[in-house]
């Protein structure tokens, strides 16, 4: 009991920062059908501006806000330069458009910063850890896991009260309607893509956080548990791309600690069968949410 | 207010529309009809920025509007009802209302709201109810409410009777009455075309993407040799 509640909370505390980036990717690809392969990016670039800022003795409390506002800096700045110039192409081509942002950026963290790891303090209660009877409790977890309920909640409210979010749903659910609104394309997605940014940047600092070092691919492991994540909720679904964050964190921590002692290692390798599975019962994902014409 | 000239749009190799021109004056209710694949909806969509003009020019109230984007059109003063209705399926009808009124500042926006609750009063009965559970003819009253959020000087509907039982479209026929009483500027689109040269001050007759007659209604409606436009394709 003790130890399925303690994997719970640690599969919560992994599922939050998916959640968050599957959020981000989700948004994205409801305004624009660009499923964003460079979603990496806006964790790479935040994590070599972090080794540089404690190379300057930066401390975290400096640091945290450097990685939300470079990420949202990052979302917009790539949008402009790259997504801005395929708009309204096909899909697949905004998909490979996603893919040249990602090897360029890798190519160039490689020519000018090397390949070689940057590493970089962690945080100092980065191991602690707190007790309740006889569970233990990880403090990232908990914060992780705090974090992610107040942006969530707050993502809630813009999407939900404001009229940048109904704009947003408006234009997600039927673009060229939403522009003969009165909605402006250009505000509509560059919105979309700050918002992608800026819950890219929570979940980036969660990341940078934990992995305590920097490479040129360090973005491809959190990209594809978004876009899984996202996957698995059913693209399109802002709920969905949540739920898929929460229970791709579950299920890689349980198969953790019910597999066998010597299969362990094959975790990820389970938990993409079980997505195999999921697509063949439920194609469109956990809640895909069908086009209904009514007339 | 409107004026329309020499309009050409083609998909592909097939014209849509060919030199086809129209105006629209302050207050008058227009009728576009003809039968399916004219080019009516291809006209609406040009004029609202929505489909790619390849030759021709349109004016709105002095303004050259010619291959404006759809959020500028809408901010010159001309709103689309698009065909099919197109409402926000997973809003609430107050949300698809405030879209509409997207343009508008927060306590304009409010006091619309109200004006089109009392104008329909069906939409208040349902107005936090997502909009995908609405029948076809709360739905389209819902979208013609849309587009009056953005307070447009010209309002054009795309088929608005369009998949609606009988009774439903004679609702329809009578909001366009209501609205031309308010004063309203009203281009539309329908197949319905006995209906609409009851109901038009003017209609244009639209065949294969050319104009083929224009008159008052009642005198397009004493046309015998239009009648196989009127019930054709």
């Amino acid at each position: 009991m003790t130890e399925l509640l303690q994997n719970l909370i640690d599969g919560l505390g992994r599922g939050s920062i998916y959640a968050l980036l599957a959020l981000g990717v989700a948004v994205v690809f409801g305004i624009m059908h660009l499923l964003n392969f460079a979603h990496g990016e806006l964790i790479t670039i935040p994590g070599y501006l972090t080794y540089w800022a404690f190379q300057n003795n930066w401390s975290w409390w400096t640091v945290v806000p450097l990685i939300i506002v470079s990420a949202v800096l990052t979302s917009l700045l790539i949008e402009r330069i790259a997504f801005s110039r395929v708009r309204g192409a096909k899909d697949f081509t905004l998909l490979l458009t996603s893919f040249g942002v990602h090897f360029i950026v890798a190519a160039g963290f490689l020519l000018y910063v090397g390949a070689a790891v940057k590493p970089y303090p962690r945080p100092d209660w980065f191991a602690d850890t707190v007790s309740a009877g006889s569970l233990n409790v990880e403090v990232f977890d908990l914060v992780v896991i705090g974090v992610t309920i107040v942006v969530l909640a707050g993502t809630t409210w813009l999407l939900q009260r404001t009229m940048f979010g109904l704009a947003l749903r408006a234009a997600a659910s039927d673009f060229d309607t939403a522009r003969l609104m009165g909605v402006k394309s250009d505000s509509v997605i560059r919105g979309a893509f700050a918002l992608s940014g800026f819950l890219a940047g929570i979940a980036g600092v969660f990341w940078i956080m934990r992995e305590g070092q920097m490479t040129p691919t360090a973005g491809i492991p959190p990209m594809l548990q978004g876009v899984l994540a996202a996957l698995i909720g059913g693209l399109g679904s802002l709920r969905g791309a949540v739920l898929g964050g929460l229970v791709l964190g579950l299920a890689e921590v349980l198969l953790r600690s019910w597999l066998p002692v010597g299969i362990q290692n094959l975790t990820t390798g389970f938990v993409f069968v079980m997505i195999a599975l999921l697509f063949i019962f439920r194609p469109g994902g956990l809640l895909s949410v069908p086009q209904v014409e009514r007339v | 207010m409107l004026e329309v000239s020499g309009l050409t749009t083609k998909y592909g190799a097939i014209s849509a529309l060919r030199d086809a021109s129209l105006t629209v004056g302050e207050g008058e209710v227009v009728g576009l009809i003809g039968p399916n694949g004219a080019g009516k909806t291809t006209l609406l969509g040009s004029i609202a920025g929505l489909l790619p003009i390849d030759t021709g020019t349109i004016t709105f109230d002095g303004k050259n509007v010619t291959s404006t984007a759809p959020e500028k059109i809408l901010r010159a003063g001309l709103a689309l009802v698009p065909e099919h209705r197109r409402i926000f399926a997973d809003m609430t009808v107050e949300e698809n209302l405030k879209i509409g009124g997207i343009t508008t500042k927060a306590a304009e926006r409010n006091e619309l709201l109200e004006e089109m609750a009392d104008l329909f009063p069906v939409l208040r009965d349902k107005w936090d109810t997502a909009a995908g559970y609405m029948s076809g003819g709360e739905a389209q009253q819902l979208a013609i409410a849309r587009a009056l959020m953005s307070k447009p000087k010209l309002i054009m509907m795309d088929e608005p009777s369009l998949g609606l039982a009988p009774i439903l479209v004679d609702l329809v026929f009578e909001l366009i009455d209501t609205l031309r009483s308010q004063g309203r500027t009203i281009l539309v689109v329908e197949q319905n075309a006995t209906r609409m040269l009851n109901a038009a001050d003017r209609a244009y007759v639209l065949r294969s993407g050319e104009v083929v007659a224009t008159g008052t209604g009642s005198e397009l409606l004493e046309r015998s040799d239009l009648f196989d436009t009127f019930v054709g394709g």
